[in-house]
């Protein structure tokens, strides 16, 4: 049994007077201790929204949530609201996209460490303190004692995300969730982060969904990826099998439209025709079809099921009626 | 902070010195003047001459400025021709500032009392039977006429149910020791209890009148910053770490949602005078407010002066109080320029 088992789950925004929207459509993966899964997808495929459900950080009213997410063993979508606050920065931990938002502006970084540890250990004010200034230390902060009297404002955008993850990891969770946690950093430091990242998640054999949108990202981390579309995973596959041979036309083209340095001069990027604007629901067809180089009439009329790959071998499922040929494949060099 | 704090007080000083220069002119351009105004219509024109030339009427506005300056730094604000005639300028504002403070601070505490948790609630419960009823009675509040209200308040519990006095600050016939001039404390101080409970017995009503506007405001910001601060990405996190409501509510709402409503509780208390002209005329409540009123009507010149000058000072050093606590919320303000 994995530790972290997402089942069909489903997220419907209802506001009064508009459509219902269906953000996150049936989704299905595991996620073992130790494993870092990747979640990918444009913005709006859903993938927020998924790991938001998962943590029940999504508003009480107007939204609806069906399916399953099991932690280990526990069903932590019927949860009371009591138990899940017990879970939320003990079990689960949490790492948001933007740093400085995402910390109280008006409270010390000391504070707002030790809180999650005076919550969930039942340590004093004092105690935490002290744990607190060690977790700074340990996600490479320097000067932890004199950063505990700190505000947010005063830290680097990089610190920043450090201290956040100080917070998410406090209680040693065994499962963090990062939800695009470098997209709002410079590149170098964003290199520095998804190191630290990949060494404390290692150390404590802690399970870890990586939320992003950024390739390189899901290259240099992941273990298995979940490509998301209008919803649903369209593809999952082990990281390399995905970047050797992507098979999903959208997976192909997610990772054609990454800039090559060593492309021909004058070549254009070829970009992924239309956007998620364009999305319709899965209710007739593939809801990629309409942006589809490879679509068939097939495509507009069946909705393609989650199925292993016929031709590849490999774990690996898919969601499409004409797959992108492995002859196809754009060379990638990322990994190697 | 401190140069900071002193910075504030010497521009204090400066904008008293240039108001008072406009003050000086302004009420000099006025018609009528001290002369009628003590003499009445029917006196001859010798006898006004007189006095025109006694009260120094004569000279030229800057020499009338100049006298006043040096006369007001030594203490001398001049003497009421109109409000309490013969009294010296600064003992009419010194015994009635306490009585307009005393109603003040009542009134900005039921504003704060009363906005602040409402605001909250409201905004909690966004939409709900409270959040529509309470935007509703601050609409009202902002929108009714002050004197209007008084004059309800006073009519309907006054008047006709006969549960609060009508006027003034205490009953004649209590016995009651002056302290410190507030009925309120002194009766407290002196342990006179029923004198302490007559005297704020008396505020209510005016206290609930002055009220209404900074009530209102407080709770509209209230409201509107508890709404802009539950959607902020770090109430997520606080959510995210599982922290007991109670605690996301007093360490991580709260205290952000304050900053913009310490800023209106500063500048509505500095407002709070506008009020207490309308609401002391209506209860005969013997302030700086009526004081005011008087004066104006009666062209008391030298009261005027001085009680408008301290309103203005007032004003100014209540918004640096404000700037001040506004660095003790805000680590982002107090840390600019200094130190780092």
């Amino acid at each position: 049994m994995a530790l972290l088992e997402v089942r069909d789950l489903s997220v419907v925004f209802k506001r009064k007077g508009e459509e219902p929207f269906t953000a996150v459509d049936g989704v299905s993966f595991d996620v073992e201790p130790g494993q870092t899964v990747g979640l990918v997808g444009e913005s709006g495929c859903g993938k927020s929204v998924t790991s938001m459900a998962i943590m029940g950080l999504l508003a009480k009213r107007g939204v609806k949530v069906s399916g399953s997410a099991k932690f280990d063993g526990t069903e932590l979508l019927t949860l009371s609201d009591k138990q899940m606050r017990d879970r939320r920065g003990q079990e689960l931990g949490m790492v948001f996209q933007d740093p400085l938002s995402s910390l109280n502006p008006v409270i010390s970084i000391g504070l707002q460490v030790a809180e999650v540890i005076e919550r969930h250990r039942g340590l004093s004010r004092k105690e935490a303190s002290v744990q607190a200034a060690e977790l700074l230390d340990k996600v490479g902060i320097p000067d932890p004692k004199r950063r505990l009297s700190e505000y947010p404002h005063q830290l680097s955008g990089g610190m920043r995300q450090r201290a956040l993850i100080a917070i998410a990891l406090a209680c040693r969770p065994r499962l963090l969730i990062a939800d695009e946690p470098t997209t709002a950093l410079d590149v170098t430091i964003q290199a520095q982060i998804l190191a630290l990242l990949a060494e404390l998640v290692k150390e404590t054999d802690t399970a870890l969904i990586m939320i992003t949108h950024d390739l390189g990202v899901v290259a240099g981390l992941c273990d298995e990826v979940n490509v998301l579309y209008g919803g649903r995973v369209v593809e999952r596959a082990g990281r390399h099998d995905l970047f050797r041979v992507p098979r999903h036309p959208y997976t192909h083209g997610l990772l054609a439209s990454i800039p090559r340095l060593d492309a021909p001069r004058g070549e254009r990027l070829s970009p992924i025709r239309g956007s998620v604007a364009d999305n319709i629901p899965w209710t007739q067809g593939c809801a990629f079809a309409p942006r589809c180089p490879n679509a068939i009439d097939t495509c507009v009329e069946v909705t393609p099921a989650m199925e292993p790959d016929p031709v590849v071998a490999g774990e690996r499922l898919l969601r499409c009626h004409n797959p992108v040929e492995p002859a196809d494949r754009v060379e990638q060099e990322i990994l190697t | 902070m401190l140069r900071y704090t002193i910075r504030r007080l010497l521009q204090l000083l400066i904008v008293v010195g240039v108001l008072s220069l406009l003050l000086f002119a302004w009420l000099r351009s006025l018609p009528g003047g001290p002369v009628s105004a003590l003499l009445g219509e029917r006196a001859t024109a010798e006898t006004r001459a007189r006095l025109t030339e006694e009260l120094g009427l004569n000279d030229p506005i800057f020499v009338q400025y100049i006298k006043f300056v040096g006369r007001a730094l030594s203490g001398d604000f001049g003497v009421s021709t109109g409000v309490q005639p013969g009294d010296p300028a600064l003992d009419i504002f010194l015994q009635r500032l306490p009585a307009t403070l005393e109603l003040s601070i009542l009134a900005i505490i039921i504003a704060i009392a009363i906005g602040i948790p409402l605001g909250y609630l409201a905004a909690r419960r966004r939409g709900s039977v409270l959040d529509n009823l309470s935007v509703v009675s601050s609409l009202i509040g902002v929108a009714v006429p002050v004197f209007f209200l008084a004059f309800l308040l006073k009519q309907v519990f006054a008047v006709d149910l006969g549960w609060f006095p009508t006027a003034g600050r205490q009953e004649g016939g209590i016995d009651a020791t002056r302290v410190t001039g507030f009925f309120v404390l002194d009766g407290i101080l002196t342990q006179e209890w029923d004198a302490a409970w007559d005297a704020f017995v008396h505020l209510i009503l005016p206290a609930v009148a002055l009220a209404s506007i900074p009530f209102s405001v407080v709770f509209r910001i209230t409201r509107a910053s508890v709404l802009d601060v539950v959607d902020e990405d770090y109430i997520r996190t606080a959510e995210s770490k599982g922290l007991t409501t109670p605690v996301i509510r007093r360490r991580h709402v709260l205290r952000n949602a304050m900053l913009p409503v310490v800023t209106t509780i500063g500048l509505q208390t500095g407002a709070l005078l506008a009020g207490a002209v309308l609401t002391e005329t209506v209860f005969a409540f013997p302030g700086i407010g009526q004081a005011l009123a008087i004066g104006f009507e009666r062209r008391d010149y030298p009261v005027l002066l001085l009680l408008i000058l301290c309103s203005a000072g007032v004003f100014v050093l209540i918004n640096l109080l404000v700037d001040l606590s506004y660095a003790l919320i805000d680590p982002r303000i107090r840390t600019r320029g200094g130190g780092h």
